[in-house]
């Protein structure tokens, strides 16, 4: 029922919201996604990584890349999904087969990621250092649109799409697993879990879902450059919101980009115009490591209490 | 091959291994003491430039003079880092220990945005643009230097933590940290001071990079990188590791660019860095895990 009613209110929302508040959703419901995908790999098996930001440029270059090609960015975007999830592979196999684990995973993802910035910002067909800029020929199977009310919709599709893709998996055995492997690898391994089978999984779907969120980012953007395609402060931006929101649970990177993207965007506009470019991301710095010492499990905690009462009967009537 | 363009860039190679050894060698102390993976440890050291750029362009005073002054100011900037908060997450799984130290990178990063302003600096010190030759090969004397001092640094940390009893406390509380505080020594203000000791080598590493370099409040994650791949190259807390590393791979950066575009040569670093953990993660010299 609650959920429902949240649903009919987001669905109806761009009833009553300007242009401008617009794009603020289409902004938190695109952090929320990316968030989500990068929650299923470090917030369920608890593999950090620090390169996500590959498999979202990945997704933007392929699909745009094909593009050119005729072919339409909504294939594009599923070919990006594959690359992704193949180049995540790679790593993974390399990091898991390797026993890299720990601060060493995160610097292997982060070379992975710096690795590929570094050959795109070479490769002449790729734009090189210069970036793409994509040309606007709007209509549904060039996945562009006029006006901020498609994207509002589709990017809040990819939300729903990962809530529901994520929660299947939580239930799932494969989930189950991966919260084993969390909690301990090794223990895990020693109860008879294939802990290499599902860290790969982990981590094949997390770069597939990442990369489709690429492609969105393109033809809403409509620019791609490497150095924020690729780069560090890329995969730090998208990790923010699930941590602050609560790690492995299914509702905090919504959470965490419900807070935190009006945030950044609104103070990004309001301290850019004061000649206080940079304030928001001190703030976003400060209020990271505030949560992590003083709220570990997220926001979300907080939230759910205040819920509760809202949410009760609902768990009443499924247990009756 | 022009052999004496290969030898020029094993010079230059060389002489800026000095100062990626002094970076990292901040990096594996704060990791041998604590455990603790500083992310923020390029961005520090830009702090130290700007400091540095600060006092040489409102007081006029050279780099290389004001080098004790900025090493103190980041030691005092490492030290409440590190009491304020990486002492409260040293039981934090590894995973959560990632996060506030990116965070504080990101702060130092932006804080330094908006005092200074997105655009390149390089001030004109006095030897700036100074060289002499030997034989065929060019030497800026601003690179020696900063070699040298760098040695120098790296030899007298070294010292310290043999043989003073400051350094001995450290040592005892890297070893063990129960055992240190079970012989009644300050475990958490020993580790407040190393934290600040590794930072005042990464801030004074930056003082030695100013004159040979722009400055740019951007360029922290680069030298974080360079920091790591250095310690993992040398053995994560191992010291004179560190300095070997540093030298490995100021060379082999500096060689690529005979084969690549300049711009290519991390991917050399990174690939070494790749090859490195899967196949000798305790680094080339030995390392603590």
């Amino acid at each position: 029922m609650f959920i429902a009613a949240v649903m009919l209110v987001l669905l109806t929302l761009p009833l009553v919201l300007d242009k401008y508040a617009l794009g603020i959703f289409v902004m938190i419901y695109f952090y929320a996604y990316l968030g989500q995908s990068w929650n299923v790999l470090t917030g369920y098996t608890g593999h950090i990584s620090l390169g996500h930001a590959l498999y979202l440029g990945a997704g933007a270059y392929a699909s745009t890349y094909l593009a050119q090609f005729g072919i339409s960015p909504w294939i594009g975007m599923l070919l990006g999904g594959l690359i992704a999830a193949a180049i995540s592979l790679f790593l993974g196999y390399l990091g898991f087969r390797f026993g890299v684990r720990g601060v060493y995973f995160v610097i292997l993802t982060i070379a992975f990621a710096e690795i590929t910035r570094l050959i795109v910002s070479h490769v002449e067909a790729l734009g090189s250092f210069s970036g793409i800029f994509l040309d606007f020929n709007p209509s549904f199977i060039n996945f562009q649109f006029r006006g901020n009310l498609p994207y509002y919709y589709i990017s809040l599709g990819f939300m729903v799409f990962s809530l529901i893709a994520v929660r299947l998996l939580e239930v799932s055995k494969p989930g189950r697993f991966m919260v084993a492997i969390r909690e301990d690898e090794e223990a895990a391994q020693a109860l008879g879990v294939n802990t290499f089978k599902y860290n790969m999984m982990a981590i094949a779907i997390s770069a597939f879902m990442t990369s489709l969120a690429g492609t969105f980012y393109a033809n809403y953007i409509f620019y791609l450059n490497p150095n924020t395609m690729f780069g560090m402060s890329t995969s730090i931006e998208l990790i923010l919101r699930p941590i602050v929101g609560g790690l492995g649970t299914l509702f905090g990177p919504v959470v965490g980009s419900f807070i935190l993207t009006p945030l950044s965007e609104i103070s990004r506009a309001y301290f850019a115009k004061g000649g206080l470019e940079g304030l928001h991301l001190i703030l976003y710095g400060i209020l990271t490591i505030l949560v992590v010492l003083f709220m570990p499990k997220g926001i979300i905690v907080y939230v759910n209490r205040l819920l509760k009462p809202i949410l009760q009967p609902a768990v009443k009537n499924k247990q009756g | 091959m022009d052999s004496t363009l290969a030898l020029q860039l094993v010079v230059q190679g060389i002489l800026l291994g000095g100062i990626y050894g002094l970076i990292a060698m901040g990096l594996s102390l704060i990791f041998g003491v604590m455990g603790v993976i500083n992310f923020a440890h390029g961005q520090m050291m830009v702090m130290g430039m700007y400091v540095s750029y600060w006092i040489f362009v409102l007081l006029g005073i050279d780099p290389y003079l004001s080098l004790v002054i900025v090493a103190a100011v980041i030691f005092v900037l490492g030290y409440v880092i590190q009491a304020s908060v990486v002492n409260r997450i040293l039981d934090y799984p590894e995973a959560m220990q990632v996060l506030p130290l990116v965070s504080l990178g990101l702060i130092l990063e932006n804080t330094a945005l908006l005092f200074w302003g997105p655009d390149y600096r390089s001030p004109q010190t006095a030897l700036s643009l100074t060289t002499f030759w030997i034989g065929s090969v060019m030497v800026d004397v601003s690179r020696l230097i900063a070699f040298v001092l760098a040695i120098v640094i790296t030899i007298l940390i070294f010292l310290f933590l043999k043989k003073s009893t400051s350094g001995k406390r450290i040592r005892a509380a890297a070893d063990n940290r129960t055992g240190a505080i079970l012989v009644g020594i300050d475990v958490s203000r020993i580790y407040n001071i190393s934290f600040g000791i590794g930072a005042a080598t990464t801030g004074a590493a930056g003082v030695l990079l100013l004159p040979l370099m722009p400055l740019s409040p951007h360029m922290g994650h680069d030298f974080t990188l360079t920091a790591f791949i250095v310690v993992i190259l040398g053995g994560m807390g191992n010291l004179m590791g560190a300095l070997a590393g540093g030298l490995i791979l100021g060379l082999a950066e500096s060689v690529a660019t005979l084969f690549l575009p300049a711009t290519l040569k991390q991917v050399v670093s990174f690939g070494f860095l790749v090859i490195i953990m899967l196949f000798r993660p305790q680094g080339i010299f030995g390392g603590k895990k």
